[in-house]
């Protein structure tokens, strides 16, 4: 069950549409930061696929220039 | 179960937040996220936001802790802190999980033919103080110590003291600050008088220019360098990273210049030989306000047991000290420092400039210098020359290490000399304590005893048989670590130990008492800048675990001290702090009320008539100066500062055929110190496992040694194994190795040097000779 954080820069006068298009992901809890164009992207998925699948998605938003990993957790599935 | 996996699986993604902020901070100097963090956090909870100063370095971070149902959750920089305007580092974003590493010490253990047995606190207390009170009355006073650090709060320093000088009659007391601040307290107490910076970190916004000498401020001040590296961003200011070794703080600096170890003392010479032949002497600041000394030279290394020393000052002229300088042209320099003389220049011209305000910042590299007091004068020496000392953005500021370093070490004063106001030497000082501590005066000796060192070869030697030592792991940190890990052990000594987890210091301990950390206890810290801060208690210490302050309260009942004890468990903190303030009460210290502390994010000492003092020494700012100038150096009787005739002097223990390399050890950014706590906290332990040798490239190619092979390092101590580091972190001068002492699994002060400054007893960490060879 990863849990991953990333610093997600976007492109020049697009913060607003990138944090508006990660929001709409289910497992991406997104923090911007106020006085700068960077965004914190916390991904928490249940398995490596949809881990992928997620940062494949991320990625492939327009909005977005850069994606940097910061951390990645994974946890034992709760029973 | 069920609960308890959602509870992690929450926990660890706040912490996946904060080391996203904490790069994105590290990237991006003054980036915010402190409202946004808190909109993100469990809506619905209990969560309550509490201040606190950080429990890591002498910066002295204000932070603002997360408690959810009893638990600290969460860690975000506070933005009221006008220290670090809500940004925080690594160690101070994932502070709160120290609290709760899986072997916390929770119970007493006392050691029983050679195990630990688990036992109350009561009984624990009650076997320290019958044993301590046993040691007096078989060997005398002076049989028994205590050794503490800079992470004791104001109050466990200040109970401490009261009852080892005040009421047991011994200076015994020390405190690991000695192994790191005690040269920059020798050097400000030999050049003004009086302890600790005139300058504040607000000087950081008015600089033009910042020379950091010997101080990787990216790695051991990240927070204060992400000020400097905002001011470059906002106002093009310059930073000059002054070192042996590349580092982080070189690759972020606009110039990076390296010089041979120890040879700092004359290219700080060479500098005010620069400023005095181009004309740049502030005179009418100099002939107001400055004396010229000099002291004995050639004083040895402290090697040996029982060293003493005493300097005999004497004062000299301007020209005396111009012509001593002639010895110290940039040309000459160049030639023992290896740095051009067009560096030294180079450097010499912005102190110089009347234009430049100009901030040297400094830590380690000039304290930990077998002639640490003599460098700290050498950097004071140039900046009172050209005047540039004590107003904003003109500061020499000596960086501290530790949370309270200052706070409790320097103005508690828990070293074997000092008293809370003044030294033990003088009847005045003496007779002042003793009135506040309602002891007779003949209670405290006037001989101080033994420094940090000296009372290790003690306990070695025998002439101390009883040791307490709380929140410190001196087992790492002794340098010539072996001899002093010997000596504890030996028959009939007994050492009592107070931490929160197990260390190689409670491995030697006869008494292992569960020591209450940071938030689970209520105290204050003092940091760099002068600056008291209050932190409440937050959440319940685990276990028996209890505060270093009532451990020793506790003892002090037990041996008969209940008069000069008798505070009260519930409010016992502000029953000291309030008795400790009137050691300070005048106007050169005066320490603000616990009220004001309570309710904003700390105040700078000299505190007067409700206001902090931000610049000392300068009539504007500080109330205390009264001669009617525009300085006023009241430190000194003649209210004049010391400009010091200090030469180039060799290290104890330099390269040769056997040993041709130098030996530096030093600190990460990821770990606090010995790693007791940080190695705990799964990212940072993640991010740095293990201890590594950091290698020069050439030298590593011409051993053909890579990364991660293992490199044998022996000195004239020992030797160790390690593996190499070559071009990563940091880059070591050709035949110049360095090693960080966080891991207690590789142990590089066992073959450390114990060489130490004469006048400040400071041990030497970052130079002695060494061979390598791989494994």
């Amino acid at each position: 069950m990863p849990i991953k954080s990333y610093l997600a820069h976007p492109h020049d006068g697009q913060k607003d549409e990138l944090i508006k298009a990660l929001s709409q992901l289910s497992v991406c809890d997104v923090i911007p930061a106020e006085n700068r164009d960077l965004l914190i992207v916390v991904t928490d998925t249940d398995n490596k696929d949809q881990d992928q699948q997620i940062k494949e998605k991320i990625e492939a938003i327009d909005s977005l220039k850069l994606l940097a990993m910061v951390s990645g957790f994974d946890t034992p599935k709760q029973k | 179960m069920y609960t308890s996996l959602t509870n992690r699986r929450s926990f660890i993604k706040k912490m996946a937040v904060l080391s996203a902020m904490t790069a994105a901070a590290s990237m991006f100097p003054g980036i915010l996220f402190a409202e946004e963090q808190e909109k993100n956090l469990p809506k619905g909870g209990n969560l309550d936001w509490k201040k606190a100063p950080c429990r890591f370095c002498g910066v002295g971070c204000g932070v603002l802790v997360g408690i959810d149902d009893g638990k600290a959750v969460a860690v975000k920089g506070d933005p009221k802190s006008p220290v670090n305007k809500g940004l925080c580092c690594v160690k101070g974003y994932h502070s709160i999980m120290a609290l709760y590493g899986k072997d916390r010490l929770t119970k007493p253990l006392v050691k029983k033919n050679g195990k630990y047995v688990e036992t109350t606190m009561e009984e624990a207390l009650d076997l320290v103080a019958s044993k301590m009170q046993e040691t007096i009355k078989d060997h005398g006073k002076d049989a028994v110590s205590i050794y503490g650090s800079g992470q004791w709060t104001i109050p466990d320093g200040y109970a401490a003291s009261k009852l080892f000088k005040g009421c047991i009659g011994t200076n015994n007391v020390e405190a690991n600050a000695r192994l790191c601040m005690a040269s920059a307290v020798t050097g400000f107490l030999t050049s003004f008088g009086i302890d600790e910076p005139m300058g504040c970190y607000e000087d950081i916004d008015h600089a033009d220019v910042f020379v950091l000498w010997g101080n990787n401020m990216a790695e051991m001040h990240p927070v204060l360098f992400s000020r400097l590296l905002d001011q470059r961003l906002k106002r093009g200011v310059k930073i000059i990273d002054f070192a042996t070794r590349t580092t982080r703080t070189s690759m972020a600096a606009d110039k990076s210049i390296l010089f041979l170890p120890q040879t700092d003392l004359a290219v700080a010479n060479a500098i005010c030989y620069e400023i005095i032949k181009n004309g740049w002497v502030n005179k009418s600041f100099v002939d107001k306000h400055c004396n010229f000394s000099k002291g004995l030279t050639n004083m040895g290394y402290g090697l040996e047991d029982k060293y003493k020393f005493t300097d005999k000052p004497e004062g000299i002229s301007f020209e005396d000290f111009k012509t001593f300088l002639e010895d110290y042209t940039p040309e000459k320099v160049e030639k023992i420092s290896g740095v051009s003389a067009k560096d030294i220049k180079y450097m010499a011209s912005y102190y110089g400039d009347p234009n430049k305000k100009v901030m040297s910042l400094w830590c380690m590299g000039m304290n930990q210098h077998s002639r640490g007091t003599w460098i700290n004068n050498l950097v004071y020496n140039i900046h009172l020359l050209t005047g540039k000392i004590s107003t904003p953005g003109n500061s020499p500021f000596s960086l501290t290490g530790q949370p309270s370093a200052c706070g409790t070490v320097r103005e508690v004063g828990t070293l074997t000399h000092k008293l809370p106001h003044g030294v033990v030497m003088k009847q005045e000082h003496r007779e002042f304590a003793a009135k506040i501590w309602d002891v007779p005066v003949e209670n405290i000796d006037p001989k101080p005893t033994y420094h940090t060192v000296e009372m290790f070869r003690a306990l070695d030697r025998g002439d101390i048989k009883f040791m307490w030592i709380q929140v410190t792991n001196p087992m790492v940190t002794m340098p010539k670590l072996k001899r002093y890990r010997d000596g504890a052990k030996k028959e009939g000594r007994f050492v009592v130990v107070s931490d929160i987890y197990p260390t190689p210091t409670t491995d030697i301990a006869d008494v292992i008492l569960p020591s209450a950390m940071w938030i689970e206890r209520e105290g204050l810290f003092g940091n760099s800048e002068r600056r008291t801060q209050y932190f409440e208690q937050m959440v319940t210490p685990p276990g028996e675990a209890m505060s270093d302050t009532w451990q020793l309260v506790e003892v002090a009942k037990r041996m008969g001290f209940e008069k000069q004890f008798y505070y009260n468990e519930e409010s016992h903190i502000e029953e000291i702090y309030t008795e400790y303030r009137k050691h300070h009460d005048n106007k050169k210290h005066n320490m603000a009320p616990l009220e004001v502390l309570k309710n904003q994010p700390g105040a700078m000492w000299p505190y007067v008539d409700g206001k902090e003092t931000k610049w000392r020494f300068n009539a504007k700012y500080d109330p205390a100066c009264s001669n009617g100038e525009d300085f006023h150096f009241y430190g000194k009787p003649d209210g004049k500062a010391v400009i010091w005739q200090r030469p180039y002097e060799p290290a104890a223990e330099e390269p040769d055929a056997e040993y041709p390399y130098w030996l530096n050890t030093g600190r990460v950014v990821e770990h606090w110190h010995t790693g007791s706590m940080t190695r705990r906290i799964p990212v940072l332990h993640k991010a740095m496992p293990h201890s590594y040798v950091e290698l020069n490239p050439d030298d590593a190619k011409r051993l053909q040694i890579r990364t991660g092979d293992k490199v044998k390092l022996t000195t004239r101590r020992g030797e160790i194994v390690l593996p190499a580091s070559v071009n990563q972190r940091g880059v070591p001068a050709p035949m110049q190795v360095f090693v960080p002492f966080f891991d207690e699994n590789m142990l590089i002060n066992d073959i450390t040097l114990d060489s130490f400054c004469p006048i400040s007893k400071e041990p030497d960490y970052k130079k002695c000779a060494v061979n390598i060879e791989k494994v």
